[in-house]
């Protein structure tokens, strides 16, 4: 125990004395938590739509005017052939075309099958399947409000069931910044906590005093959990700033105990700075360390479930994200805090994390070497 | 100050890298109390021998004691009753000459109280009490050095391995060094060190020198050069260094 005290003692010294290390580990967290949450969202504004109306119905109108009423689109410009839209396309300036052919609105008359071509610049597919998503929503409302008036006069009740689940649906804003800042909040604590523990040992080895420590009688896990405790303590404080950012500046409701929050985020902290002292321990200067670190960083975030659904995945895909530590973090975190979970509802997520920071605890140790 | 009581015992030692022998067949023995030269020219084995004794490096062969546990079974127990000065620089830059020592006697388990006693004595004799709470990175690497050894046998080990300990130091601080290591000794602390300085070689009571990963003589260095026919220990050296196979 004395002797773990004074590592702690030591690494708290080096921490605090490092100017440069400062910033990052206490300021930067907290305005890319600022940035982050704002800038990456997914809310629809301003979607730029192209109109090709050969038909020039009023029922064609109609529809166009529903586009032009909603706050998400902005209907550029309105025009009998492709050829102007194609091109606006190509430059970017609008991100949808809406075609009506000619004999739209006879077919609507004739209470036939009418169509609408929706073509969607699908660059980015994820933004294009929300354009179409959008433009669909808006079609079928005035699909409804057609079947209504040509069949179904009279009969409101259906029409404001319908409507209320769009309204719901296309709300984004209520429901955006309390689906990505739980998400981003792991980022950074893992980001931290990673680069950090994986960079510490290796740095005593690239300016010798590894081999000092060596010679001494320390035992290996009194030194790995020396270098532990003070990440953990940067990763509580991190965590602990963005709940009250979260809380305070962004007002979301954190539904569940913040107690469990920190319960799983110590197993889940555990399982990523073991994986970091291992980076440190297999690697021998601080460039290789890095370079690993990031290697496992962007596959842990890529596939976490933060930006894309992991349900989605293939099915290998989801099998690898057993292994991912931060895909069950950000399940459980937005579990606890959008849902209210309690501890039962996530115990088997933090079980496995539990599992997972053993494992790789015992193999830091094990593969920290005092003798070559 | 030399007694007949074995300090460190080698027999057989050997050490390869795949098909390289970095130690063929070392066996030594270093008295309780003596400075132990181990001379070499680069690329010999002297570190990778040092190392070994110190329990930082498996031997592929052959029975080491030192303080008289085995390297093999008893490394952590060695551990604790010797001393190390590497050749890298091995005091925590950005931390003061005290937070140094304190760590470092922390974790040989010294009493917070003690460390205080013995550092403020240290300090002292070093003429050091001013830079108490300097980073030892602001130091000129004279002090360092002598901290650096002082650290090394601050929790009183029975052996202390010194691997090149003035490798860039001027003479007057190297002189200075050499006082600490006989003051060292004649607390009874077994000094092995390693230098390239002839001079150096003067000083100790007993040298050895190793060529090619052997060991090509070992004596007191009036018996080597007596030996060698040689004026002083740097023409003795030549002699020896001169059989090598190995050209830099």
């Amino acid at each position: 125990m004395r002797t773990i005290k004074f590592i702690l003692q030591k690494e708290f010294l080096q921490i605090f004395r490092n100017k440069s290390m400062l910033p990052v580990i206490f300021v930067m967290p907290i305005i890319q938590l600022c940035v982050l949450v704002f800038a990456a969202t997914y809310e629809m504004k301003n979607t730029n739509l192209f109109v090709v109306d050969k038909d020039l119905s009023s029922h064609s109108r109609e529809l166009i005017s529903k586009f032009n009423g909603s706050p998400f689109f902005t209907v550029k410009d309105i025009d009998f052939s492709i050829n102007n839209a194609e091109d606006e396309l190509l430059k970017d300036d609008v991100d949808a075309i809406l075609v009506f052919e000619n004999g739209f609105g006879k077919l609507v008359d004739k209470k036939e099958p009418a169509e609408v071509q929706v073509l969607v610049n699908a660059i980015d597919a994820s933004a294009a399947g929300l354009y179409n998503a959008y433009i669909l929503s808006v079609i079928q409302e005035y699909n409804l409000q057609l079947k209504a008036k040509l069949q179904i006069v009279g009969k409101d009740n259906g029409i404001h069931l319908v409507q209320n689940t769009y309204s719901f649906l296309f709300n984004p804003e209520m429901k955006y910044i309390p689906y990505m800042l739980p998400g981003i909040l792991v980022l950074l604590v893992t980001v931290i906590g990673l680069f950090l523990s994986a960079m510490n040992v290796v740095r005593e080895k690239e300016i010798g005093t590894i081999e000092q420590i060596n010679v001494t009688p320390i035992k290996k896990y009194q030194f790995l959990i020396g270098k532990l405790i003070p990440f953990l303590v940067i990763g509580f404080f991190e965590l602990g700033v963005g709940l009250l950012l979260a809380a305070f500046v962004f007002k979301i409701p954190i539904l569940g105990s913040v107690w469990l929050i920190y319960l799983v985020a110590f197993v889940y902290l555990l399982t990523i700075l073991g994986i970091g002292l291992l980076i440190s321990t297999q690697t021998d200067t601080q460039q290789q360390a890095m370079f690993i670190a990031w290697f496992f960083m962007i596959i842990f975030i890529m596939m976490s479930g933060l930006f894309t659904p992991t349900d989605s995945m293939p099915m290998w895909g989801q099998k690898l994200n057993y292994l991912n530590p931060v895909a069950y973090f950000i399940k459980i975190i937005r579990m606890i805090m959008l849902k209210g979970s309690g501890f039962m509802d996530v115990a088997k997520e933090l079980s496995i994390l539990g599992v997972y920071a053993v494992a790789i605890l015992g193999i830091a140790v094990n593969r920290y070497r005092k003798v070559a | 100050m030399n007694s007949d009581k074995k300090v460190i015992s080698v027999r057989n030692l050997t050490k390869k890298f795949g098909s390289f022998t970095a130690n063929d067949d070392l066996s030594f023995d270093v008295y309780q109390g003596e400075i132990f030269g181990f001379l070499g020219a680069n690329g010999a084995g002297k570190t990778t021998a040092m190392k070994i004794l110190c329990g930082l490096s498996y031997p592929t062969s052959g029975e080491i004691m030192v303080a008289g546990l085995d390297v093999y079974k008893q490394r952590e127990e060695l551990k604790r009753n010797i001393g190390y000065m590497s050749q890298k620089f091995s005091l925590y830059e950005d931390l003061t000459v005290f937070e140094n020592i304190r760590f470092y006697a922390g974790i040989y388990g010294m009493s917070l109280k003690d460390i205080k006693l013995k550092s403020d004595d240290l300090l002292k004799k070093l003429d050091l009490v001013h830079a108490r709470n300097k980073r030892i990175g602001e130091l000129p690497l004279g002090w360092k050095q002598k901290l650096a050894f002082s650290v090394a046998i601050f929790h009183n080990p029975e052996i202390v391995f010194l691997d090149e300990p003035t490798g860039g130091v001027d003479p007057v601080t190297r002189r200075q060094f050499w006082d600490l290591i006989y003051e060292a000794s004649r607390n009874g602390i077994t000094v092995f060190v390693t230098t390239h300085y002839m001079d150096e070689a003067e000083y100790c009571n007993r040298v050895s020198i190793m060529v090619d990963g052997r060991i090509e003589a070992l004596d007191t260095p009036e018996g080597l050069k007596n030996k060698f026919e040689a004026k002083d220990m740097d023409e003795v050296f030549l002699r020896l260094a001169r059989k090598s196979n190995y050209k830099e």
